[in-house]
Protein backbone atom coordinates (compact mmCIF):
# COMPACT_ATOMS: atom_id res chain seq x y z
CA UNK A 1 0.00 0.00 0.00
CA UNK A 2 1.39 3.38 -0.71
CA UNK A 3 1.33 6.38 0.70
CA UNK A 4 -1.38 7.98 -1.52
CA UNK A 5 -3.74 4.80 -0.47
CA UNK A 6 -2.70 4.90 3.35
CA UNK A 7 -3.53 8.83 2.47
CA UNK A 8 -6.96 8.26 1.26
CA UNK A 9 -7.81 5.58 3.56
CA UNK A 10 -7.18 8.31 6.76
CA UNK A 11 -9.17 10.61 5.26
CA UNK A 12 -12.22 8.34 4.58
CA UNK A 13 -11.51 6.98 8.16
CA UNK A 14 -12.07 10.53 9.08
CA UNK A 15 -14.67 11.32 6.63
CA UNK A 16 -16.77 8.44 8.55
CA UNK A 17 -16.36 9.17 11.85
CA UNK A 18 -17.42 12.94 11.34
CA UNK A 19 -20.50 11.78 9.51
CA UNK A 20 -21.18 9.54 12.63
CA UNK A 21 -20.60 11.97 15.38
CA UNK A 22 -22.72 14.32 13.21
CA UNK A 23 -25.61 11.89 13.70
CA UNK A 24 -25.05 10.88 17.14
CA UNK A 25 -24.57 15.03 18.20
CA UNK A 26 -27.65 16.76 20.03
CA UNK A 27 -26.27 20.13 20.16
CA UNK A 28 -26.82 21.38 16.52
CA UNK A 29 -24.04 24.33 16.83
CA UNK A 30 -21.88 21.60 17.05
CA UNK A 31 -23.12 19.14 14.63
CA UNK A 32 -22.98 22.64 11.73
CA UNK A 33 -19.19 22.59 13.09
CA UNK A 34 -18.73 18.66 11.89
CA UNK A 35 -20.64 20.00 8.89
CA UNK A 36 -17.82 22.21 8.48
CA UNK A 37 -14.96 19.37 8.94
CA UNK A 38 -16.91 17.10 6.81
CA UNK A 39 -16.93 19.29 3.83
CA UNK A 40 -12.93 20.13 4.53
CA UNK A 41 -12.01 16.77 4.59
CA UNK A 42 -14.15 15.70 1.50
CA UNK A 43 -12.70 19.26 -0.21
CA UNK A 44 -9.26 17.17 0.73
CA UNK A 45 -10.45 13.63 -0.98
CA UNK A 46 -11.04 15.40 -3.76
CA UNK A 47 -7.33 16.84 -3.81
CA UNK A 48 -6.13 13.49 -3.92
CA UNK A 49 -8.71 12.88 -6.96
CA UNK A 50 -6.88 15.59 -8.50
CA UNK A 51 -10.41 17.34 -9.02
CA UNK A 52 -8.67 20.93 -7.90
CA UNK A 53 -12.15 22.99 -9.02
CA UNK A 54 -14.64 20.57 -7.51
CA UNK A 55 -12.55 20.60 -3.89
CA UNK A 56 -12.36 24.37 -4.59
CA UNK A 57 -15.87 24.93 -4.65
CA UNK A 58 -16.38 22.19 -2.15
CA UNK A 59 -14.12 24.15 0.46
CA UNK A 60 -15.76 27.67 -0.56
CA UNK A 61 -19.78 26.41 -0.14
CA UNK A 62 -19.37 23.69 2.46
CA UNK A 63 -16.87 24.62 4.42
CA UNK A 64 -17.29 28.55 4.35
CA UNK A 65 -20.13 29.97 3.26
CA UNK A 66 -22.86 27.48 4.33
CA UNK A 67 -21.42 27.31 7.93
CA UNK A 68 -22.09 30.09 8.54
CA UNK A 69 -25.50 30.24 7.04
CA UNK A 70 -26.25 27.15 9.11
CA UNK A 71 -25.61 29.00 12.26
CA UNK A 72 -27.25 31.89 11.58
CA UNK A 73 -30.06 29.82 11.23
CA UNK A 74 -29.51 28.81 14.49
CA UNK A 75 -29.60 31.59 16.12
CA UNK A 76 -33.11 32.01 14.98
CA UNK A 77 -34.39 28.64 16.36
CA UNK A 78 -33.73 26.24 19.09
CA UNK A 79 -29.96 24.88 18.72
CA UNK A 80 -30.73 21.37 20.02
CA UNK A 81 -32.15 18.70 18.22
CA UNK A 82 -35.14 16.69 19.44
CA UNK A 83 -35.37 13.39 20.42
CA UNK A 84 -36.78 11.08 18.23
CA UNK A 85 -38.79 7.97 19.83
CA UNK A 86 -37.25 4.91 19.57
CA UNK A 87 -39.99 3.24 17.84
CA UNK A 88 -40.40 5.70 15.30
CA UNK A 89 -36.55 5.47 14.34
CA UNK A 90 -36.51 1.72 12.65
CA UNK A 91 -38.00 2.96 9.33
CA UNK A 92 -35.59 5.81 8.72
CA UNK A 93 -32.98 3.02 9.93
CA UNK A 94 -34.60 0.95 7.10
CA UNK A 95 -33.98 3.37 4.75
CA UNK A 96 -30.67 4.58 5.12
CA UNK A 97 -29.84 0.33 5.18
CA UNK A 98 -31.49 0.22 2.29
CA UNK A 99 -30.01 2.95 0.13
CA UNK A 100 -26.69 2.23 1.68
CA UNK A 101 -26.80 -1.50 0.72
CA UNK A 102 -27.90 -0.25 -3.07
CA UNK A 103 -25.45 1.50 -3.97
CA UNK A 104 -22.69 -0.88 -2.11
CA UNK A 105 -24.11 -3.44 -4.44
CA UNK A 106 -23.80 -0.97 -7.70
CA UNK A 107 -20.16 0.05 -6.52
CA UNK A 108 -19.12 -3.45 -7.18
CA UNK A 109 -19.98 -2.76 -10.92
CA UNK A 110 -17.75 0.40 -10.85
CA UNK A 111 -14.35 -0.08 -13.05
CA UNK A 112 -11.20 0.11 -10.66
CA UNK A 113 -9.38 3.59 -10.34
CA UNK A 114 -7.82 4.88 -12.97
CA UNK A 115 -9.25 1.79 -15.74
CA UNK A 116 -7.87 2.76 -19.30
CA UNK A 117 -10.33 0.67 -20.64
CA UNK A 118 -13.98 2.62 -19.08
CA UNK A 119 -16.34 4.49 -21.39
CA UNK A 120 -15.37 7.87 -19.99
CA UNK A 121 -11.47 7.59 -21.09
CA UNK A 122 -12.60 5.49 -24.34
CA UNK A 123 -15.54 8.06 -25.60
CA UNK A 124 -14.16 10.02 -28.32
CA UNK A 125 -15.62 13.47 -26.46
CA UNK A 126 -12.50 13.21 -23.59
CA UNK A 127 -10.21 13.76 -26.86
CA UNK A 128 -12.20 16.39 -28.47
CA UNK A 129 -12.26 17.90 -24.71
CA UNK A 130 -8.66 17.36 -23.19
CA UNK A 131 -7.00 17.97 -27.33
CA UNK A 132 -9.41 19.87 -29.08
CA UNK A 133 -10.23 22.66 -26.63
CA UNK A 134 -6.71 24.00 -26.70
CA UNK A 135 -7.02 24.99 -30.36
CA UNK A 136 -10.08 25.88 -30.16
CA UNK A 137 -10.13 28.05 -27.06
CA UNK A 138 -6.45 28.04 -26.15
CA UNK A 139 -6.85 28.20 -22.24
CA UNK A 140 -5.31 25.93 -19.95
CA UNK A 141 -7.32 24.71 -17.94
CA UNK A 142 -9.75 22.41 -19.15
CA UNK A 143 -11.99 22.23 -16.87
CA UNK A 144 -13.33 25.53 -17.33
CA UNK A 145 -13.28 25.68 -20.81
CA UNK A 146 -15.69 22.29 -20.49
CA UNK A 147 -17.84 24.21 -17.99
CA UNK A 148 -17.93 28.06 -19.37
CA UNK A 149 -18.22 27.06 -23.41
CA UNK A 150 -18.26 23.27 -24.36
CA UNK A 151 -21.39 22.70 -22.01
CA UNK A 152 -22.27 26.40 -21.49
CA UNK A 153 -26.40 25.40 -21.47
CA UNK A 154 -25.88 22.99 -18.46
CA UNK A 155 -23.86 26.32 -16.68
CA UNK A 156 -26.69 28.85 -17.42
CA UNK A 157 -29.09 25.83 -16.26
CA UNK A 158 -26.89 25.84 -12.81
CA UNK A 159 -26.89 29.91 -12.60
CA UNK A 160 -30.81 29.58 -12.89
CA UNK A 161 -31.43 27.23 -10.02
CA UNK A 162 -29.25 29.13 -7.86
CA UNK A 163 -30.83 32.80 -8.92
CA UNK A 164 -34.19 30.68 -8.45
CA UNK A 165 -33.20 29.24 -5.05
CA UNK A 166 -32.23 33.35 -4.22
CA UNK A 167 -35.57 34.54 -5.30
CA UNK A 168 -37.32 31.66 -3.48
CA UNK A 169 -35.42 32.20 -0.27
CA UNK A 170 -36.17 36.04 -0.16
CA UNK A 171 -39.19 35.73 -1.08
CA UNK A 172 -39.72 33.62 2.02
CA UNK A 173 -38.00 35.48 4.57
CA UNK A 174 -38.66 38.92 3.34
CA UNK A 175 -40.94 40.46 5.70
CA UNK A 176 -42.88 43.11 3.88
CA UNK A 177 -44.58 46.50 5.64
CA UNK A 178 -47.76 45.46 7.21
CA UNK A 179 -50.43 47.52 4.93
CA UNK A 180 -52.29 48.09 7.94
CA UNK A 181 -49.53 49.49 10.37
CA UNK A 182 -49.35 53.03 8.77
CA UNK A 183 -45.29 53.09 10.27
CA UNK A 184 -44.29 50.66 7.71
CA UNK A 185 -41.00 49.02 8.38
CA UNK A 186 -41.74 46.69 11.03
CA UNK A 187 -37.99 45.90 11.08
CA UNK A 188 -37.29 49.42 12.62
CA UNK A 189 -39.66 48.28 15.42
CA UNK A 190 -38.91 45.20 16.37
CA UNK A 191 -35.41 45.77 17.95
CA UNK A 192 -36.57 47.10 21.20
CA UNK A 193 -38.52 44.00 22.24
CA UNK A 194 -34.66 42.51 22.33
CA UNK A 195 -32.46 45.16 22.51
CA UNK A 196 -29.70 43.04 23.52
CA UNK A 197 -30.17 40.73 20.43
CA UNK A 198 -29.25 44.00 18.06
CA UNK A 199 -26.74 45.31 19.89
CA UNK A 200 -24.12 42.07 19.76
CA UNK A 201 -21.87 43.08 17.66
CA UNK A 202 -18.58 41.49 17.07
CA UNK A 203 -17.23 45.11 16.66
CA UNK A 204 -16.59 45.16 20.10
CA UNK A 205 -13.90 42.97 20.03
CA UNK A 206 -11.04 45.01 19.17
CA UNK A 207 -8.53 42.27 17.52
CA UNK A 208 -10.72 40.91 15.31
CA UNK A 209 -12.26 44.14 14.13
CA UNK A 210 -8.98 45.15 13.23
CA UNK A 211 -7.68 41.75 11.76
CA UNK A 212 -10.83 41.39 9.63
CA UNK A 213 -10.49 45.27 7.70
CA UNK A 214 -6.60 44.02 7.10
CA UNK A 215 -8.24 41.50 6.05
CA UNK A 216 -10.97 42.69 3.59
CA UNK A 217 -9.13 43.90 0.90
CA UNK A 218 -7.03 40.53 -0.14
CA UNK A 219 -10.37 39.08 0.49
CA UNK A 220 -11.67 40.73 -2.12
CA UNK A 221 -8.62 40.73 -4.09
CA UNK A 222 -8.58 36.84 -4.14
CA UNK A 223 -11.98 36.68 -5.12
CA UNK A 224 -11.27 38.71 -8.43
CA UNK A 225 -8.03 36.75 -8.84
CA UNK A 226 -10.10 33.16 -8.61
CA UNK A 227 -12.51 34.75 -11.13
CA UNK A 228 -9.81 35.80 -13.61
CA UNK A 229 -7.84 33.50 -13.09
CA UNK A 230 -9.86 30.42 -13.72
CA UNK A 231 -9.11 30.04 -17.19
CA UNK A 232 -5.72 29.09 -15.79
CA UNK A 233 -5.56 27.77 -12.92
CA UNK A 234 -8.34 26.45 -10.36
CA UNK A 235 -11.33 28.52 -9.88
CA UNK A 236 -13.90 30.09 -11.54
CA UNK A 237 -17.05 32.03 -11.05
CA UNK A 238 -18.74 29.79 -8.61
CA UNK A 239 -15.59 29.68 -6.21
CA UNK A 240 -15.09 33.76 -6.72
CA UNK A 241 -18.69 34.90 -5.67
CA UNK A 242 -18.47 32.63 -2.74
CA UNK A 243 -15.35 34.06 -1.36
CA UNK A 244 -16.64 37.11 -2.35
CA UNK A 245 -19.93 36.49 -0.71
CA UNK A 246 -17.72 35.10 2.30
CA UNK A 247 -16.10 38.61 2.44
CA UNK A 248 -19.16 40.26 3.34
CA UNK A 249 -20.51 38.14 5.33
CA UNK A 250 -17.14 38.12 7.25
CA UNK A 251 -17.95 42.56 7.20
CA UNK A 252 -21.42 41.93 8.15
CA UNK A 253 -20.94 39.47 11.22
CA UNK A 254 -17.86 41.88 12.79
CA UNK A 255 -19.48 45.47 12.07
CA UNK A 256 -23.19 44.50 11.97
CA UNK A 257 -25.70 43.94 9.51
CA UNK A 258 -26.88 47.66 9.65
CA UNK A 259 -22.87 48.79 8.15
CA UNK A 260 -23.27 46.00 5.76
CA UNK A 261 -26.91 46.37 4.65
CA UNK A 262 -25.22 50.26 4.00
CA UNK A 263 -22.45 49.12 1.80
CA UNK A 264 -25.02 46.58 -0.20
CA UNK A 265 -28.29 47.99 0.19
CA UNK A 266 -31.15 45.51 -0.39
CA UNK A 267 -31.75 47.00 -4.03
CA UNK A 268 -28.85 46.71 -5.32
CA UNK A 269 -28.35 43.01 -4.67
CA UNK A 270 -31.59 42.62 -5.94
CA UNK A 271 -30.41 44.19 -9.15
CA UNK A 272 -26.86 42.09 -8.92
CA UNK A 273 -28.68 39.07 -8.57
CA UNK A 274 -30.66 39.30 -11.80
CA UNK A 275 -27.67 41.32 -13.52
CA UNK A 276 -25.28 38.10 -13.33
CA UNK A 277 -27.94 35.37 -14.89
CA UNK A 278 -28.66 38.57 -17.73
CA UNK A 279 -25.46 38.70 -18.68
CA UNK A 280 -24.91 35.40 -18.89
CA UNK A 281 -27.56 34.90 -21.00
CA UNK A 282 -26.95 38.34 -22.57
CA UNK A 283 -23.66 36.90 -24.26
CA UNK A 284 -25.73 33.95 -25.75
CA UNK A 285 -28.08 36.79 -27.07
CA UNK A 286 -25.18 38.78 -28.37
CA UNK A 287 -23.65 34.94 -30.05
CA UNK A 288 -27.29 35.00 -31.77
CA UNK A 289 -27.46 38.44 -32.96
CA UNK A 290 -23.77 38.03 -34.58
CA UNK A 291 -24.74 35.18 -36.32
CA UNK A 292 -23.19 32.22 -34.38
CA UNK A 293 -25.56 29.81 -31.81
CA UNK A 294 -26.47 30.63 -28.74
CA UNK A 295 -23.41 30.93 -26.78
CA UNK A 296 -21.62 30.16 -29.19
CA UNK A 297 -18.76 32.50 -28.55
CA UNK A 298 -16.73 32.23 -31.34
CA UNK A 299 -18.61 35.05 -33.29
CA UNK A 300 -18.03 37.71 -30.46
CA UNK A 301 -14.59 38.27 -31.88
CA UNK A 302 -15.01 38.20 -36.09
CA UNK A 303 -11.66 36.37 -37.33
CA UNK A 304 -10.37 35.58 -33.83
CA UNK A 305 -12.37 32.37 -32.31
CA UNK A 306 -10.06 31.74 -29.95
CA UNK A 307 -10.26 35.30 -28.64
CA UNK A 308 -13.95 35.35 -28.84
CA UNK A 309 -14.22 32.07 -26.69
CA UNK A 310 -11.62 34.09 -24.06
CA UNK A 311 -14.03 36.44 -24.28
CA UNK A 312 -16.98 34.67 -24.45
CA UNK A 313 -15.59 32.12 -20.95
CA UNK A 314 -14.67 35.59 -18.88
CA UNK A 315 -17.93 37.37 -19.30
CA UNK A 316 -20.10 34.33 -18.27
CA UNK A 317 -17.88 33.52 -15.79
CA UNK A 318 -18.38 37.25 -14.36
CA UNK A 319 -22.01 36.56 -14.61
CA UNK A 320 -21.91 33.41 -12.72
CA UNK A 321 -19.83 35.22 -10.20
CA UNK A 322 -21.97 38.29 -9.74
CA UNK A 323 -25.12 35.77 -9.73
CA UNK A 324 -23.43 33.55 -6.79
CA UNK A 325 -22.36 35.99 -4.36
CA UNK A 326 -25.13 38.39 -4.20
CA UNK A 327 -27.51 35.57 -3.79
CA UNK A 328 -25.63 34.48 -0.93
CA UNK A 329 -25.01 37.42 0.36
CA UNK A 330 -28.88 38.34 0.29
CA UNK A 331 -29.54 35.41 1.88
CA UNK A 332 -27.07 35.59 4.62
CA UNK A 333 -28.64 39.04 5.08
CA UNK A 334 -31.97 37.87 5.43
CA UNK A 335 -31.41 35.19 8.02
CA UNK A 336 -29.83 37.38 9.93
CA UNK A 337 -32.01 40.61 9.65
CA UNK A 338 -34.65 38.17 11.20
CA UNK A 339 -32.18 37.73 13.78
CA UNK A 340 -32.05 40.79 14.79
CA UNK A 341 -35.22 41.97 14.33
CA UNK A 342 -37.29 39.69 16.21
CA UNK B 1 24.41 17.57 -3.53
CA UNK B 2 24.87 17.97 -0.39
CA UNK B 3 23.06 21.55 -0.35
CA UNK B 4 19.88 19.12 -1.22
CA UNK B 5 20.73 16.71 1.42
CA UNK B 6 21.28 19.76 3.92
CA UNK B 7 17.53 21.05 2.73
CA UNK B 8 16.36 17.56 3.33
CA UNK B 9 17.40 17.41 6.68
CA UNK B 10 16.36 21.17 7.00
CA UNK B 11 13.29 20.12 6.07
CA UNK B 12 12.58 16.75 7.78
CA UNK B 13 13.26 18.66 10.80
CA UNK B 14 10.80 21.36 10.34
CA UNK B 15 8.24 18.95 9.45
CA UNK B 16 8.74 16.77 12.73
CA UNK B 17 8.88 20.02 15.05
CA UNK B 18 5.81 21.17 13.05
CA UNK B 19 3.60 17.86 13.51
CA UNK B 20 4.93 17.12 16.95
CA UNK B 21 3.35 20.63 17.97
CA UNK B 22 0.38 19.58 16.47
CA UNK B 23 0.28 16.44 18.13
CA UNK B 24 0.70 18.35 21.07
CA UNK B 25 -2.44 20.59 21.15
CA UNK B 26 -4.32 17.80 20.14
CA UNK B 27 -2.95 16.46 23.10
CA UNK B 28 -3.69 19.76 25.07
CA UNK B 29 -7.43 19.85 23.38
CA UNK B 30 -8.39 16.43 24.98
CA UNK B 31 -6.38 16.92 28.55
CA UNK B 32 -6.50 20.48 29.72
CA UNK B 33 -9.00 21.19 32.28
CA UNK B 34 -10.98 23.93 30.75
CA UNK B 35 -11.85 26.44 28.24
CA UNK B 36 -8.93 28.75 28.53
CA UNK B 37 -6.06 26.17 28.22
CA UNK B 38 -7.59 24.17 25.26
CA UNK B 39 -8.16 26.91 23.59
CA UNK B 40 -4.31 27.96 24.15
CA UNK B 41 -2.96 24.58 23.39
CA UNK B 42 -5.41 24.59 19.86
CA UNK B 43 -3.60 28.19 19.04
CA UNK B 44 -0.64 26.47 19.30
CA UNK B 45 -1.48 23.96 16.21
CA UNK B 46 -2.67 27.20 14.63
CA UNK B 47 0.06 28.90 14.35
CA UNK B 48 3.65 27.06 15.46
CA UNK B 49 2.09 23.56 13.80
CA UNK B 50 0.87 25.25 10.59
CA UNK B 51 3.66 27.73 10.20
CA UNK B 52 6.45 24.99 10.73
CA UNK B 53 5.24 22.88 8.52
CA UNK B 54 4.58 25.68 6.07
CA UNK B 55 8.44 26.44 6.30
CA UNK B 56 9.37 23.07 5.80
CA UNK B 57 7.57 22.83 2.46
CA UNK B 58 9.62 26.56 1.17
CA UNK B 59 12.44 24.78 1.65
CA UNK B 60 11.35 22.71 -0.88
CA UNK B 61 9.77 25.13 -3.31
CA UNK B 62 10.30 23.82 -7.48
CA UNK B 63 9.73 27.86 -8.56
CA UNK B 64 9.23 30.98 -7.38
CA UNK B 65 5.55 31.33 -7.54
CA UNK B 66 5.02 28.44 -4.89
CA UNK B 67 7.11 29.87 -2.59
CA UNK B 68 5.32 33.35 -2.95
CA UNK B 69 1.76 31.54 -2.73
CA UNK B 70 3.20 30.04 0.66
CA UNK B 71 4.62 32.71 1.80
CA UNK B 72 1.33 34.48 2.03
CA UNK B 73 -0.83 31.85 3.15
CA UNK B 74 1.75 31.18 5.99
CA UNK B 75 0.89 35.38 6.98
CA UNK B 76 -2.55 34.53 6.32
CA UNK B 77 -2.17 31.75 9.29
CA UNK B 78 0.05 34.07 11.28
CA UNK B 79 -3.17 36.63 11.03
CA UNK B 80 -6.32 34.50 11.59
CA UNK B 81 -4.89 31.93 13.98
CA UNK B 82 -3.96 33.72 16.62
CA UNK B 83 -7.24 36.11 15.99
CA UNK B 84 -9.60 33.06 16.53
CA UNK B 85 -8.28 32.17 19.23
CA UNK B 86 -8.09 35.67 20.88
CA UNK B 87 -12.07 35.95 19.75
CA UNK B 88 -12.66 32.74 21.47
CA UNK B 89 -11.09 33.62 24.35
CA UNK B 90 -13.09 37.37 24.50
CA UNK B 91 -16.38 35.21 24.00
CA UNK B 92 -16.11 32.76 26.30
CA UNK B 93 -15.07 35.13 29.04
CA UNK B 94 -17.85 37.67 28.10
CA UNK B 95 -20.28 34.90 28.59
CA UNK B 96 -18.93 34.02 32.23
CA UNK B 97 -17.04 30.72 31.40
CA UNK B 98 -14.85 30.56 34.94
CA UNK B 99 -11.16 30.34 34.95
CA UNK B 100 -9.88 26.63 36.43
CA UNK B 101 -7.50 27.99 39.41
CA UNK B 102 -4.63 25.48 40.57
CA UNK B 103 -6.09 22.69 42.94
CA UNK B 104 -9.73 22.18 41.74
CA UNK B 105 -11.37 18.82 40.19
CA UNK B 106 -11.31 18.58 35.97
CA UNK B 107 -14.77 20.06 35.14
CA UNK B 108 -15.69 18.14 32.00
Amino acid sequence: MNTLALLNVFLFAVLVATALAITRIRALYAAAMLASLFSLVLASLFVMLDAVDVAFTEAAVGAGVSTVLFLSVLALTRSREAVTPRRKRWPAGLVVLLTGGTLLFASQDLPPFGAPDTPVQQHPVTDVYLVDSTEQIGIPNTVTAVLASYRGYDTLGELVVIFTAGVAVLLLLTRLPHPQDPAGAPESAAPARYPDRASVVLADYRVLRVVSKLLMPFILLFACYVLFHGEYGPGGGFQAGMILAAGVILFGLVFGLDVARRVLPRPVLLVLIAAGVLLYAGVGVADLLLGGAFLDYDVLRPGSPQAGQQLGILLVETGVGITVAAVMTAVFFSFAGRGVSR
Amino acid sequence: MSLDLLLNLATGLLMLAGGGFAVTGGVGLLRFPDFYTRVHAVGLTDSAGAGLILLALLLQVPDWGTAVRLVLIMLFLLVTGPTATQALAQAARRDGVRIWLDGERDRG
